[in-house]
């Protein structure tokens, strides 16, 4: 039985490097606030995106409201390293902190899986605390995520007993249950980003616990010309015609033909790469945003996309 | 680039360098760039080029007739630049980093001796890291460059980086590793396995990580360590070399993006993080640049009639174009179209020219409708990098 896209809990929204990944994560948190949820928007990657999305100061480990029902946060494994040793073995002296979190932060540079459990850890937490009705993670591309959503299961191989292993089993409850957790994964109609979500969606399914939410199709570029127009279009780009648009327009008009074309040739590849994507992941939601044209990635454009994403979910 | 001062141009750079490291955030056409200016060295500089690359899509490694070759180095055949219409003067050879395998063979330079290699290799906690540890796809890169650079084999190698969280990463790699292998904390956590004698300053990092990690955890970890420790030496001689070379003149960065928002941001970054550390940015590739007449003087009253008048228009086009109510759509949508690309446009030549700025060769790829399948292909885009002002 689906659930529907945000009335899951948490959700990693993923992609290949330069999909817009990020916005679109940004777009969904907003789209979810606006419809009356309480929404904590995680950045896992430090790099500052959601601060522009939302035109704000950088981010913290502490949440931050940043429209009505909305909060966000940077979230870093020395952060979360500390603030899970005073949650879970209640360490008595801030003094010892220090040294001691250094000296963890190297293990968990070092050890397989303990940075990404630290990670995955806070998040699960959040979402067990029930502070959140949608914990919504601008998680690592696509080549780190399934290392991250699977660190659970890795570090229950590697750890027989201790704190850790108790705590992966209620990390596994929460990350596998459709109801509540799904990977969100975006795209765009390329080439390389259709292959790499195919993939990812094989190994999501292989590789770990957590379902496909949902894929977002990402820069859709509209269709220009209707039944029948296109070859107008084609009439038009001969030279005599051309040579009279351009006298009753009073300007060279060579350019504009030029890049309706290129409008035209860019959709109509997309469009296959589009179709492959749909034909492999046939039964999974598809949400299409279309390409906004818009002059930069600030506040203006996760309005678009959230606008666009309400669209596309009914709302 | 009217208007700007004489630049220097790629082939140039690339004729004074060995070594080219491709840089920038995922998505931005890295690996395509890189195999690229690969085939344009071998084709017009000659000489035994080589390009390291990771992870390729599948098409540029079928491109390539790479796909049945891993981490061994092999030569591009000479037959599919003859087939794309080029007589090359050099060879192109290429290789895919393959992370595990180049760990494996750095454990069998360094180890001490044939138990201590068999016992690391064996190592549960070694396979986990070196598939996953975070550095070290970004260290292995660094050092298997540095070990092909030392042999001599080519005169000019092309690296195509690892795609890491953050674009700075592998450059700290090689110190990282350095750090890692002189730390305390190193010698903290091989101590027990050595005397099970804990001093009272460590008292208290055993006992948490006792609690959280269990103690078989901590001890498979302190085994580890303490077998990578007879390899200390080495490795860290290794990694001082490795920034060395990165540092070296004949050494060149090129940074990678394309001209929307985020890639620019991540490639301003990473060329300020050149500058601090001294490395040389040798040139900018900018990739699916919209094209320049998409800013044409005058195009945009024009486009606006086309969209505002698109009615008055239609009725004074030849009737045999079609109907004039179809036509006025397409006008319309012609007209619409232009102002939306053309906003973009216009962002994107205010962006280039600010990144321009950052080195001395700037390349522009036009925004391209299809991908790179074969030698052509990356001929073709090699022509773009190549000779552009």
């Amino acid at each position: 039985m689906p659930v529907d896209l945000l009335d899951r809990n948490l959700l990693f929204v993923t992609g290949k490097g330069g999909v817009g990944k990020t916005t679109i994560a940004a777009g969904l948190a907003l789209l979810a606030a606006q419809e009356g949820r309480r929404v904590l928007l995680c950045e896992s990657d430090a790099k500052g995106g959601i601060a522009h999305a939302f035109e704000t100061g950088d981010l913290a480990f502490a949440e931050r409201e940043l429209v009505p029902g909305l909060w966000a946060m940077a979230i870093t494994t020395e952060e979360s390293l500390k603030e899970y040793l005073k949650l879970q073995l209640r360490v008595p002296l801030v003094a010892r902190m220090g040294p001691l979190a250094r000296t963890f932060d190297f293990v968990a540079n070092a050890a397989p899986g303990v940075r990404e459990i630290l990670v995955v850890g806070k998040l699960c937490w959040e979402v067990r605390a029930g502070t959140w009705d949608l914990v919504v993670v601008d998680a690592p591309a696509t080549g780190h995520i399934v290392g991250q959503l699977g660190a659970p299961t890795a570090m229950r191989q590697l750890v027989n007993v201790g704190t850790i292993r108790d705590q992966t089993d209620w990390m596994l409850d929460i990350l596998g249950d459709q109801a509540r957790t799904g990977v969100v994964v975006v795209s765009t109609p390329e080439e390389m980003p259709v292959n790499e979500t195919i993939d990812l969606a094989g190994r999501l399914r292989d590789e770990t616990t957590v379902d496909l939410a949902a894929v977002v199709v990402n820069r859709v570029l509209p269709e220009l010309f209707g039944r029948g127009e296109e070859e107008v279009f084609r009439r038009l780009r001969e030279p005599g015609p051309t040579a009279a648009l351009a006298a009753a327009a009073g300007g060279a008009v060579q350019p504009l033909l030029d890049g309706a074309d290129l409008a035209v040739r860019l959709r109509r590849t997309r469009a296959q790469h589009l179709a492959e994507l749909r034909e492999s992941l046939a039964g999974t939601e598809m949400l299409y945003v279309p390409e906004l044209f818009h002059r930069s990635d600030g506040v203006r454009a996760t309005r678009q996309i959230a606008a666009a994403l309400g669209a596309e979910l009914g709302f | 680039m009217a208007g700007s001062s004489p630049r220097a141009l790629m082939d140039e750079l690339l004729a004074a360098k060995e070594i080219v490291i491709c840089c920038g955030s995922g998505g931005v056409g890295k690996t395509t760039t890189a195999a690229a200016l690969g085939a344009m060295a071998s084709a017009e500089l000659g000489g035994k080029v080589l390009v390291i690359t990771v992870d390729p899509a599948k098409r540029l490694a079928n491109a390539l007739g790479l796909e049945q070759f891993g981490n061994v180095e092999s030569q591009v055949d000479p037959l599919l630049f003859t087939r794309a219409g080029v007589e090359p003067r050099g060879e192109l050879w290429a290789a895919m980093l393959d992370t595990k395998q180049s760990w494996d063979d750095l454990v069998r330079a360094h180890a001490p001796d044939a138990a201590t290699r068999d016992a690391i290799l064996a190592n549960p906690l070694y396979v986990n890291i070196t598939s996953r540890f975070v550095h070290s796809h970004d260290y292995v890169a660094m050092e298997r460059l540095y070990d092909i650079h030392r042999s001599g084999r080519y005169d000019l190698i092309i690296v195509d980086t690892p795609p890491t969280r953050n674009a700075i990463d592998f450059l700290e790699a090689p110190e990282r590793m350095a750090d890692f292998f002189s730390s305390r904390l190193l010698r903290m956590l091989t101590v027990p396995a050595r005397s099970r004698l804990i001093t009272f300053a460590s008292r208290p990092f055993y006992t948490v990580a006792d609690r959280i990690l269990g103690s078989q955890f901590l001890e498979d970890i302190a085994q580890f360590f303490l077998l990578f420790q007879t390899m200390y030496d080495g490795f860290v001689e290794r990694s001082q070399a490795v920034s060395r070379t990165l540092a070296d003149k004949r050494t060149t960065f090129v940074v990678v993006s394309t001209l929307e928002p985020a890639p620019v941001r991540e490639a301003e970054f990473f060329a300020d993080a050149l500058a601090e550390r001294r490395l040389h940015l040798g040139a900018v590739v900018l990739n699916k640049v919209l094209p320049d007449w998409f800013r044409a003087r005058g195009t945009t009253s024009v486009a606006r009639r086309l969209v505002g008048e698109a009615d008055e228009l239609a009725s004074v086009l030849p009737p045999e174009l079609g109907e004039t109510a179809q036509l006025s759509r397409v006008l319309d949508e012609v007209g619409e179209s232009f102002l939306n690309f053309q906003v973009v446009a216009k962002r994107e030549a205010e962006q280039r020219s600010e990144l321009a700025s950052r080195a001395g060769v700037v390349a522009t790829v036009p925004y391209a409708d299809h991908d790179v399948t074969d030698v052509a292909g990356l001929l073709e885009l090699g022509e773009h990098l190549w000779r552009e002002r």
